[in-house]
């Protein structure tokens, strides 16, 4: 990888050609997480903070081993642990790794107003650029994994970069690096798909697992962060992995068909704010308000 | 591990009991997970949680803690109730065949023959085998005879019939068929190709009966022909790491380096002490026994020049009355006990959190506060130190003058690191230490060199052993890691020739091995197992070659393992008698006619040269040179087969004999500290403490990486224990015994099912043993403060020594006044 890989291929809320998309085909790559081997180790948790030096978290607990119920904007990947009780009453404990997926057709990208505060690099990393994130948090609700999380304190909205500055340099992810099991592998998407389809083949056929498969939906077109699974057809039973995840219609209405008619209301906004100051004057900010907005802002850990 | 963590990835089949490694040894079972994906090899997981281990496993069976002997004793019947065991090697490998004492009982009525009532001990005479005036053993090839070990083997068993299983353990009839028919399987029709691996940790140790049930796993991978082989073995995982080393270097009561045993009191001379220590050769007429501990002599007279240097003289014993003699007993239920009654004054705690880690917290506090000082190495502020402010104690009232020397962790300091496959890995330091940190020998040579000059001013009793111990460190009050690995490989004081005497060492060089350790006080070595680690070629433990030209994960430039860099133990086994392996697809080792030796990419654990026609027995550390079923004498104190005994805290009477249900030698300790419960008193669940991968120890929670990963102390306990007792997930409880209380939050869970156990439904409760009163947490008033060992039971193995933190009574409670 070098700079190539991060050759911008989509921007958010872009108008008109990307420059210099489409001059050459790169390789995409893809994180592979077999959550079959996964042991739920949480090194991965921690090489993601200790890399991207985010402050550790302050926890409570939560009536399992899982670290925290969701991922947070200081925590952006997490094992998720499901205690699954099968038809013959014999236990499963499913262990996912739950982090950005990397969508080929990103929601977050497709919901963010903000010009290149979402970009895509042409190897499929899908990574925020704070210094353009208005903290607007319409990625949070065009993404269909519910990953972005808002950092109430700086305003910007954080997840998993893929670790994009080790990748650009030819290494692999934090979280791969720190993998004690090779549940984790790092490659282009065409060699993981690879060993993930085999993989899944040897569950099927030598581990009891008929319905052991590649999770890789095509309703986002496909992901740069793939899995498998023991049961391809349950994703849900994984702490709540969406079977066809899609990027929310509204979202899609509002930024394609209808955005002249968003431009249109907000025109109208302006002029009809305008009309009102020069009708009836500023209104002056009552004080309470103030101090309740305050103490939401100070939530630590929102 | 008798086999090593990268040969897990050539098993077929994977039994795990009392461990779970996915948690506790997460980079290690990397290779239980490649043997699942490059051989489809199966995972059985036998525990009464459902781990994270199980999570990976192709099945897990729960099972009652405590009663893990009955399962594999239960396998062990089965097996040769079915013919699923290995005729060929069992015949030829083990002592199957070898005649046992008349009148020697098994223990129908609990006990064997020789009990005596009055001193709750054995009279051994029985346990012996018969031999000819000559000595040899008498042995029936046919194995028929009604005293030959085969039969007493099958007959002890008879008792451990699936029924017998399912009542005592708790595990349905049809589950522990399928584990019989999915690891015993690798024996249908005569099939000697396959290997399965048994994996263990402390899960079987901590119990009243551990070495035992250890000894059953043994027995059970002897009749399969697992052992010696790639992918078999009994692979105990070490606790932390470094204990393999810490038990190499004899960091323990009853033993000196490389597990030489100890002098006792009753030698009264190294002769005698040799004498009782060198076993003799015990073998049939028709076998060859190496009996390699016949080289005693040369590793204790070596490790006596190590020490003493020219003060350790033929003439004196080679310095025998230097060395101490502790008495009988004297592990830490004996030195707490002597601390209690004002016998020692004073202790140095090194590396060890005493008041953390030692069953019987009560007992410990009162221990350490009948001290005068205690001096105590960490890197934090740790429970052992301030142990005059654990919850309960009066600190006005403790007159112990406490002394914190400042450690440092594992990556400020250079050395080898001994993994639980005997490997010795070098490390370099990462940092250096921080603040007024020295590394331990810096700390410990201030000591002694102060203690060296009082002596020499002063003078004392029996200065000798501390002014004649040898200490020629360049620099003296700083050791360096590379003289200690030096030393403990050891050296030629006179020039040295190997037992061909073609190649020769000149005196002041290292030996290039142990074979060259000499009992004339011309050679010095620490630690003869160590003997090879580091020679005139340098430190083996840096190699890092990852090359493994077999493909069978010996990799054997990388490091050094002990002994000799050998991989697999007892690999002579992994031939047939005829010297071809029993799999030529994974073959380590095999006999050359043409070349006249053992060879193969591992190195031979045999006699080089001795060929099949010889009948050498492959167990070369045995003094039969065989694998013991029986095991004579006092090798095992409770019995020379392994026998189910409750756990002194048990929840159900022996079904195998309700009048003798707990070990008749599982001491019990009298202080007033040493209580014990019964379900009548309402101690009705069976509890066990158990360790988690996020944290390490009582360290972790001073780190804020592992604090964030599980914030609190808990217990898990299952969904109807929860339902019954009105507890929610989250809440906190009071877990109670008879010698006190803990307090944590509940985790409710799936994972730990109730368990029909002698027609009683049993709950079990585990709990993580990580917290106490000092941390991140504990300091922000966030937890309870109760450390788990204030409940866990003062019994313990009558053969180790070794405490039962994993089986005993608790009620369970919603703690009162307590919010959640």
């Amino acid at each position: 990888m070098s700079e190539e890989s991060r050759r911008i291929q989509k921007i958010s809320a872009h108008s008109g050609p990307v420059p210099g998309a489409g001059a050459a085909r790169e390789l995409k790559v893809a994180k592979l997480i077999d959550v079959t081997t996964c042991i739920g180790c949480k090194a991965c948790e921690v090489a993601c903070q200790e890399w991207n030096d985010l402050p550790f978290a302050d926890t409570t607990f939560q009536n399992n081993h899982q670290t925290m119920p969701d991922t947070a904007w200081n925590y952006w990947t997490l094992i998720t642990m499901d205690e699954v009780q099968k038809p013959d009453g014999s236990m499963n404990w499913l262990l996912r790794k739950d982090g950005c997926m990397h969508c080929a057709e990103p929601g977050c990208l497709a919901a963010c107003p903000a010009e290149g505060a979402i970009v895509q690099y042409a190897n499929g990393i899908v990574d925020f650029n704070h210094e353009l994130c208005i903290g607007c948090q319409y990625c949070t609700i065009g993404c269909p994994f519910n990953i972005p999380k808002f950092n109430p304190q700086s305003k910007k909205v954080f997840k998993c970069t893929l670790c994009t500055d080790r990748v650009e340099q030819g290494l692999e992810p934090a979280c791969i690096k720190s993998c004690p099991t090779g549940c984790l592998q790092f490659g282009s998407k065409e060699d993981m798909l690879h060993v993930a389809g085999e993989r899944a083949a040897q569950l099927r056929d030598h581990s009891g697992f008929p319905d052991a498969g590649v999770y890789d939906p095509p309703g986002v077109g496909g992901t740069g962060v793939i899995y498998v699974l023991h049961d391809v057809n349950t994703p849900e039973a994984y702490g709540g992995l969406p079977k066809e995840p899609r990027i929310p219609r509204a979202v899609w209405l509002w930024k394609q068909p209808l955005k002249w008619l968003g431009n249109a209301a907000m025109l109208g906004g302006i002029l009809g704010m305008a009309a009102h100051y020069f009708l009836f004057g500023p209104k002056p900010e009552p004080v309470e308000t103030k101090a309740q907005n305050r103490n939401r802002h100070e939530d630590p850990l929102a | 591990m008798t086999n090593s963590w990268t040969d897990i990835a050539n098993t077929d089949v994977m039994l795990i009991m009392g461990a779970n490694p996915a948690e506790n040894h997460p980079c290690g079972f990397k290779w239980a997970l490649e043997a699942k994906r490059k051989r489809n090899a199966r995972i059985i997981v036998v525990d009464p949680r459902f781990t994270r281990t199980a999570a990976t496993a192709d099945f897990h069976v729960p099972i009652r803690a405590g009663s893990d002997m009955v399962f594999v004793g239960g396998l062990i019947r089965y097996a040769i109730a079915n013919n699923l065991y290995a005729h060929e090697y069992v015949t030829h490998y083990s002592n199957a065949a070898f005649l046992v004492h008349p009148d020697f009982q098994l223990p129908e009525d609990g006990v064997f023959s020789g009990f005596q009532e009055v001193t709750s001990d054995y009279d051994r005479t029985t346990w012996s085998y018969q031999t000819r005036p000559d000595g040899t053993v008498i042995t029936d090839a046919s194995m028929q005879h009604p005293h030959c070990v085969f039969q007493l083997l099958r007959r002890h068993y008879s008792r451990y019939t699936p029924e017998m299983v399912e009542q005592v353990t708790g595990v349905p009839i049809p589950l522990f068929l399928r584990v019989a028919d999915e690891f015993l399987g690798i024996r249908k029709h005569g099939d000697m190709k396959r290997t399965g691996t048994l994996i263990y940790s402390l899960g079987w140790t901590h119990h009243s009966t551990g070495t035992q049930i250890i000894r059953s796993g043994a027995m059970l991978q002897l009749l399969l022909g697992n052992m010696g082989r790639p992918g078999g073995g009994v692979n105990a995982l070490r606790g932390h790491s470094n204990v393999q080393g810490a038990t190499d270097l004899a960091i323990t009561w009853d033993s000196l380096p490389g597990y030489l045993k100890q002098p006792t009191a009753s030698d009264g001379s190294f002769e005698a002490w040799m004498k009782r220590t060198t076993p003799a050769v015990l073998k049939p007429e028709e076998t060859q026994s190496l009996n390699y501990w016949a080289n005693t002599p040369r590793f204790a007279v070596s490790l006596m020049k190590s020490l003493y240097g020219p003060a350790a003289t033929k003439e004196n014993g080679w310095a025998y009355d230097y060395i101490p003699k502790p008495p009988d007993g004297r592990a830490w239920w004996g030195l707490s006990q002597e601390m209690i009654q004002g016998k020692v004054q004073g202790m140095i705690c090194f590396g060890m959190n005493v008041l953390g880690l030692m069953a019987g917290a009560h007992r410990t506090q009162a221990a350490l506060g009948h001290l005068d000082w205690l001096a105590v190495c960490e890197i934090f502020p740790d429970e052992t130190s301030e142990f005059w402010c654990a919850p309960g104690i009066r600190a006005h009232e403790i007159q112990t003058t406490v002394y914190r020397l400042p450690g440092v962790g594992f990556a400020e300091k250079s050395g080898t690191t001994v993994n639980s496959a005997r490997m010795l890995q070098w490390k370099d330091a990462a940092a250096p230490p921080p603040g007024d940190a020295r590394i331990d020998q810096e700390i410990l040579a201030q000591l002694f060199l102060r203690v060296r000059d009082l002596y020499i001013q002063e003078g004392g009793k029996f200065p000798e052993p501390i002014l004649n111990l040898t200490w020629d460190y360049k620099i003296a009050d700083k050791p360096s890691s590379e003289e200690l690995a030096r030393e403990l490989n050891g050296r030629a004081l006179a020039e040295a020739t190997d037992e061909s005497g073609k190649r020769s060492v000149a005196a002041g060089k290292q030996v290039p091995d142990f074979t060259w350790l000499r009992d004339d006080g011309s050679t010095a070595c620490a630690c003869w197992i160590y003997s090879g680690s580091w020679t005139e070629d340098g430190a083996q433990t840096k190699r890092r070659n990852t090359d493994d030209p077999s493909g069978l994960g010996i990799f054997p430039n990388w490091a050094w393992a002990w002994p000799l860099n050998r991989r697999v133990l007892y690999n002579r086994a992994s031939c047939d008698p005829a010297g071809k392996p029993w799999d030529p697809k994974r073959a380590s080792l095999w006999w050359s006619e043409k070349d006249g030796r053992w060879l193969g990419p591992d190195v031979p654990d045999f006699k080089v040269t001795s060929p099949p026609r010889d009948k050498m027995g492959p167990f070369i550390m045995n003094a039969e040179g065989l694998g013991r079923f029986f095991a004579p004498g006092a090798l095992m104190l409770d019995g020379p087969f392994p026998e189910h005994y409750e756990p002194i805290e048990g929840p159900i009477a022996n079904p195998l004999h309700p009048g003798r249900s707990t070990n008749p030698l599982g001491k019990k300790i009298e202080t007033p500290f040493d209580r014990f419960g019964k379900p009548s008193e309402g101690f009705t669940a069976v509890a066990f403490t158990m360790r988690m991968t996020e944290h390490y120890h009582f360290w972790t929670k001073n780190n804020p990486a592992n604090v964030q990963l599980v914030p609190e102390p808990f217990a898990e306990i299952g969904e109807d224990m929860a339902r019954d007792l009105g507890i929610s997930g989250g809440d906190f409880i009071r877990i109670t015994s008879a010698r006190g209380y803990h307090i944590c939050r509940a985790m409710v869970t799936k994972r730990l099912r109730p368990l029909k156990v002698a027609g009683k439904v049993v709950y079990q409760v585990g709990i993580p043993f990580n917290w106490g009163f000092r941390g991140i947490a504990e300091d922000a008033g966030k937890t309870s403060r109760t450390l788990i060992n204030h409940i866990t039971p003062t019994s313990y193995d009558i053969n180790t020594r070794t405490p039962e933190y994993k089986s005993f009574l608790v009620k369970v409670e919603k703690a009162r006044g307590l919010r959640s």
